[in-house]
This record gives C-alpha cells, structure tokens and sequence, in this order.
C-alpha cells in the first residue's frame, strides 16, 4: 500500500498516512474532543495502525515509552487538548530523562481561538517545553507531514528523546494534497558526531597504561545497540565491567566478569573499587548521582575516559580526563580491533574478595527463611522458574532496586524500569507496552503495592485488550523506600508511608483477570509456577514482610565507598 | 581551579531559528539553573534567517560551559558561545526623558555635551536625550539628569561583536564536518 501521496485529504488522514510512513504500527492514546478528526480517521486504518485505548492519558504515554525501549522503534502517543495533554507531561519527563524516542501528537483548539482560555485549551507547548527534546505547534494541514516527519527524526537521532507535536483542530480539518517524505537533516541540529580518533587513541593508550581499569556501561549501550561490541570489549581485555541500573540487561548478569550494578542499592565491590581502580571507562552513562553518590569523593583517584553521543553531559557532573562524543557502537567498533589483553587477574581478585562479603546479604535477602516472604526471595522463585527469561518490568521502590539486584538477564532490552525521573504508576502501563513491543517473549511486571494504585486503573486495558502480562505485586503495605529512609534517617516516625489497601483480588475479578495470593513461603513456588504457565494475564500478590529494607545502601550525601551492608553500620 | 569557580560576567551570542517559542526554550535553560539573566537582546545576522541573541549573565566558568553545552543541544539552535568581557566589543544604548524647564535647560545642554550624548527629539514641554556607551557611561549620565529632574529613562540589553576574527559561517561549517548524517532510522 502506498501511503506516500493522496490528494486531497484532510489533516488528521495525513496524521495517520504520516506515521504509516514512518512505519508506526502500534499507537496508544485516549480520544477527546480536540483530537477527534484524527480518531476519526484512525477508524478507518484501525486494521494497519493498531491503536490501545487506555484508561489515562498517562497510561498510554507509559505504554508508549516501554515499547519504545523494547522495541527499539519510536513510541506513538495520542491525546486531546487541555487535560489530555497534561496528563502527558509525567511521561514526557519519564522519557527525557530515560532518553526514549517518542512522538506525542496532542488536539489543539481551533487555530483563531489560541490564547483566549477557550474550552480545554492550554499552552501545552508552553507547558511541555522543559520536558521534550522539541515540540511544535501545527495550525494548518499543509504542515503536519513535514513537523511529523521533523519529530521522527529528532526523537530517534542523537541522544533519543520525546518529541510533542500539538495540531489545532482547524489544522486537523483542512484539506490538501499529501505528499510524504521523511526528515534526514535539520540545519540547526548535529546529532550524531562523527568519529574523533585522535581522542580515541589517545583513550586507548590510556586503557594500555591502566592496571586497574574498570567499565561502566550505561542506557546509550542499549540504545545503539553496542551490547555485542560490549561483551567483545569486556572479553578481550579482561576488564570488569558494572551496569547502571538504565543499562541492566545490555550485559549478561551471568558473566564472569559482570560486576553487578552500580550506585546507591547497587552491588558492594562495584561501588567500593569504584573509588580504587585507576581508570573509568564510562559508556553511554551521565553519572547521575544516583550513581555517584557524593560527586566531589566519586573516584578522584581515576582517569576518567566517557564516550557519550550526548556533549552536553560530558564534564557536566564529572570531568573526564578524555570526553569523546560518540556512538557507544560505533566507538567500540573501532577500538576493539586494537585493544590488547590486560592482566587483571590481581583486580578481579579484589572484585571477588569484596564479593564474599556481600555474599552474607545477598543469601539472606534471597533466602530469609523464617519470617514472612521477603522481597528477594520472590524474585530469586520467579527467576529460577521461568525457563525462557521474560521481559521484567518494574515500578519504582524497594521492588524495582530488588529486580535490578536480583533478576539475571541474558539478553538486550528485557528490563524496563522508571530511572531518571522514578515515576510510580510506571510499571502497570508500562508493562502493556512491553508486552506488545514483544509478543512472543514472557513480560512479569514487578511492582510495589503503591505504585500499583497510582495506574491501577490500566488493569482495564489489560481486560479489554486480553494482554497476557504476569502481574507480581510485592505488597508489604508501606510505601517501603520512603518507610525505610524514614527509619533510618527520620528517627523511625512512619509519616504518611503506612497503606491499608483493597482486596486486590477483588479488583482483579472485576476486570476479570486470574489472580492468586500469598502469604506463606512453601506456597510461594507452586503459586509462581501457576502464574508463569497461565495463558492470559495473572496477578500474584505476595504478602511480604513488612519493614524489610534495601541493603546494600550508599545514603545520601556518602561517597560510593562508604556503601553500607546493613542498619547496623549506621549510627 | 579558583578561576572556575570565581563569579564573573560572560556574553553569550545564542545564534538561532527564528521559531515560535524559541526565546522561551532559551531562557528555560538559565530558570532551571536559577540563574538571573542580567541583559538579553535579539537580532538578526549576517546570515539569512538565523537570529542572535546576545545575553549577559554573571556566573561562573563552570557553569557558563554546561550551560552552552545545554543551550547548543537543543534543536534549533545553530551555536552557542561565551566570552568574557575583554573579548566582546559591546555597547548599550540608553534614552532620558527630561522636562523643559526655562531656568534649568542651559545645565541639561552641558551635560549632554560634556556627556557626548545628544538631543533626539525636543517638544515644548520635554527633550528625549539618547546616549550609547557602557553601563557604567549611560548609569553616570542617569546620575547626573537625575538631579535635573528626570522624567523617564530606559536602557536598552547589550548588544555585542566579537573580538575573534571568526565568521559564524566557519562554526556552522565544522559542526556539519563533525556529524554523520548517514544514519538510517528506518
């Protein structure tokens, strides 16, 4: 089918025939009364532009951002005018801080009512513009393919990001000849920065003279899919290598020379010789500082090497000995071939040694027990029993620092999580998502009994579309990080963290999706394997214990070297 | 180390589109970093539909360089650099309203004399005076006709050139040398 030409046809058709030619399959969105022409016309290509209704507008823009990053393609948002457009904006935030190529195409009021408060207006280019990479307002037919075609290119080019696109009703209604063609260049934009060798050479005389060199690989791997030149990396040298918690799954957790992940809830060595290694070498990561803990005491004593795609985060929270704006892929694809083998024998050996004493943590958060459940020990059970691992998708809290920890990943792009902003309500929607981006692959949403609640209204898209997502809620009724700072640093007073919830398998029978509870450890397996071998969607609730924390811990404000084991290190 | 962090006041030439928006996708930049714009002015250039803004902040080195970085990341902008004061040549101009006053305007016309500034525009009840200089120039004259009764004033944000002999042309020219355009996203 040839989408490229059609004359005379109104705007909102070439909104569809525009995204048919970037090739969009799947949209999420929520009608209204600014973007309806375009609902209109999406009826008639709902067979080739497969659209979700969700519960929320910020429902779809989750859904849209996890199968951005589960796909790798561009995540398709529509919503109308006023409150459909602001309840955008935690997304737009969520996927310009986890760098996610999206398009969002949001209704506008008529053109000639602009500016005077007409019904469900906003300034939602005003209101967004701090949390898109760019967005811009159409007020007539004739511009739509060209501004669609701009926003493509920008989302997915560079450093990835969402893009808003807003179209005024008049714009949507107006008639004109269509003609496509996609964006390759904008005069003002320089996305993709060519190869530097000189600093490259010079990055890899500075790996030849380093004796304790240690690799931290971030999102920007995932993103320009340099996971392969990453293992060849780490193979050939023999240098350890650690994930933030974005770049988890872009290197096998199963690795000999996989560190584990790095930052506050990270692992014990990573973060102690952190501060030991004599040379970083940081790729597609931007030391937030939820991995640096105190930045003026993050490894001080290192040269640093940061490849990034994205200049403005290089020396912007640490300075970099070689700051190198690149492609992590193609990077490491011309440094590969002239790396040597490096004799770390002695610095892996450090890695172990810390290792060990972690190691009395790990088992007992994976193997408590007594007690009630812990929160490791579920993940441990529904990662030992899923024979294909899935896709894990996971909200934001205890839980979500428990999967980084816990969950082994073998390949690319099978975790997604809300980093950067630490959006609860993520996981839910997210997980829908997920699981359209990649049918054929298993996808378990982790989440907290909180951040359930927050989209727990998605559960109706999940119904309606009868998408099979394994649903595991780790319900401890607390909204367990911030019960957890609040012990450790607020003198234990619980204000405002403690959650008397619903029946959740109620809630579950109303939308009609199968679920299970439990309370008791020796049911725990059995009850995990029931929801892993169901058919359609599932939700497994497990009564955890209560006032478990997230250990290890670098609180806020230490350095990455003073990660603390447990409660009784601090005072 | 000392110079870096050491607050000091930087011109910065933003060179632009000429968008919708576009003052507020700069000036975004500086509000999140809470720092307060001193002067900031918009023109076009030498080249066809690209704009310059010219804005004048005091902060330090440590932060001006990641606020360019952020500044030159967003779309639609071409480039943007900073310098210190001693390498802009830069000027402001400034307009004082004064009454027309029989016993007082034989004072006003010496000072606009001594003042190198001049008359714009007379009327029987006010004179416009304009004067172009530094701050420190048009503040020193605002000094003075205030004591003559002042009716108005206004300055203008600065408005700059650089020292360098450096066309933007050359910027825009090494920033397309040093991308790759043959990505494919389809």
């Amino acid at each position: 089918m040839n989408y490229q030409n059609k004359e005379n046809i109104r705007g909102a058709e070439a909104v569809i025939l525009s995204l048919l030619n970037e090739n969009v399959e799947h949209v999420f969105g929520y009608v209204g009364g600014a973007i309806m022409p375009v609902y209109d016309a999406l009826y008639d290509y709902q067979d080739v532009l497969i659209h979700y209704l969700t519960r929320h507008e910020q429902g779809a823009i989750h859904a849209a951002q996890s199968y951005a990053r589960v796909s790798g393609k561009v995540g398709v948002c529509f919503a109308t005018s006023g409150p459909g457009a602001t309840n955008l904006v935690t997304g737009l935030a969520d996927a310009q801080l986890d760098s996610t190529p999206l398009v969002c195409i949001t209704g506008q009021v008529d053109s000639r009512m602009l500016g005077t408060d007409a019904f469900q207006e906003t300034d939602v280019i005003g209101v967004t513009m701090p949390v898109t990479k760019w967005s811009s307002q159409v007020t007539r037919a004739e511009e739509i393919p060209e501004a669609i075609a701009k926003a493509f290119y920008i989302a997915q080019s560079g450093r990835p990001g969402p893009v808003l696109i807003d179209i005024t009703k008049d714009a949507q209604f107006g008639l004109f000849n269509f003609q496509y063609k996609a964006c390759k260049r904008i005069r003002s934009y320089f996305p993709h920065p060519k190869l530097n060798i000189g600093l490259l050479d010079e990055a890899l005389k500075m790996i030849d003279a380093s004796q304790k060199p240690f690799l931290l690989i971030g999102h920007g791997v995932t993103i320009s899919k340099a996971e392969k030149e990453v293992k060849a990396f780490v193979e050939k040298t023999k240098i350890p290598v650690a994930s933030t918690l974005l770049g988890l799954s872009a290197f096998p957790s199963h690795h000999p020379l996989y560190m584990g992940m790095l930052g506050m809830h990270g692992n014990y060595a990573p973060n102690i010789l952190t501060n030991e290694c004599d040379l970083l070498i940081a790729i597609g990561m931007r030391f937030d500082d939820r991995v640096t803990g105190d930045v003026e005491r993050y490894a001080k004593q290192a040269k640093i090497i940061h490849i990034d795609i994205d200049s403005a985060e290089l020396n912007k929270n640490v300075f970099a000995d070689i700051a190198i704006p690149a492609d992590a892929k193609e990077a490491l694809q011309y440094v590969l071939p002239k790396l040597k083998q490096k004799h770390t024998e002695d610095w892996l050996n450090q890695f172990a040694q810390l290792r060990v004493k972690e190691q009395t943590l790990i088992d007992a958060q994976l193997y408590p027990g007594k007690g009630k459940v812990s929160m490791g020990e579920v993940i441990r059970v529904v990662n030992e029993q899923s024979q294909t691992k899935p896709i894990v998708v996971t909200d934001v809290g205890q839980h979500q620092m428990m999967s980084g920890r816990y969950f082994e990943f073998n390949e690319g792009r099978s975790f997604v999580t809300s980093g950067g902003l630490g959006t609860m309500g993520f996981g839910l929607p997210a997980s829908i998502g997920a699981k359209i981006a990649s049918p054929e692959k298993g996808v378990v949403a982790v989440l907290g009994d909180g951040g359930f609640q927050m989209t727990i209204q998605e559960l109706g898209t999940i119904f309606q579309y009868k998408i099979p997502v394994k649903i595991l809620i780790l319900n401890n009724n607390f909204l367990g990080m911030v019960r957890q700072w609040q012990q450790l640093f607020f003198e234990k007073r619980y204000s405002f963290t403690e959650m008397h919830n619903p029946d959740f398998l109620t809630i579950a029978k109303g939308y009609n999706i199968q679920s299970n509870k439990v309370f008791e450890r020796s049911k725990l397996e059995s009850a995990v394997k029931e929801m892993l071998a169901s058919k359609g969607p599932y939700l497994l609730e497990v009564d955890v214990e209560m006032e478990e924390n997230v250990f290890p811990m670098v609180p806020a404000g230490a350095s990455v070297s003073e990660i603390l084991l447990g409660n009784e290190e601090l005072n | 180390m000392e110079l870096n962090t050491k607050i000091q006041e930087f011109t910065l030439s933003v060179f632009t589109e000429n968008t919708v928006g576009m003052l507020n996708r700069v000036t975004i930049i500086f509000t999140r970093r809470k720092l307060n714009i001193e002067s900031i002015t918009a023109s076009n250039t030498e080249l066809k539909d690209i704009y310059r803004y010219t804005i004048v902040v005091k902060t330090t080195l440590d932060m001006i360089k990641k606020v360019t970085a952020q500044l030159e990341k967003q779309i639609d902008i071409h480039k943007a650099l900073f310098y210190t004061s001693d390498q802009v040549i830069y000027n402001e101009i400034a307009l004082y309203k004064m009454p027309m006053t029989s016993d007082r305007n034989y004072d006003v016309e010496a000072i606009v004399r001594q003042n190198h500034a001049r008359i714009l525009s007379v009327t029987s009840e006010y004179m416009v005076i304009e004067k172009t200089g530094l701050k420190e120039e048009t503040q020193a004259l605002y000094d003075l006709l205030k004591m003559h009764g002042l009716l108005e004033f206004a300055r203008s944000g600065r408005v700059a050139v650089t020292r360098p002999m450096r066309k933007l042309n050359s910027f825009l020219d090494e920033m397309e040398a040093k991308t790759n355009y043959d990505t494919d996203y389809n």
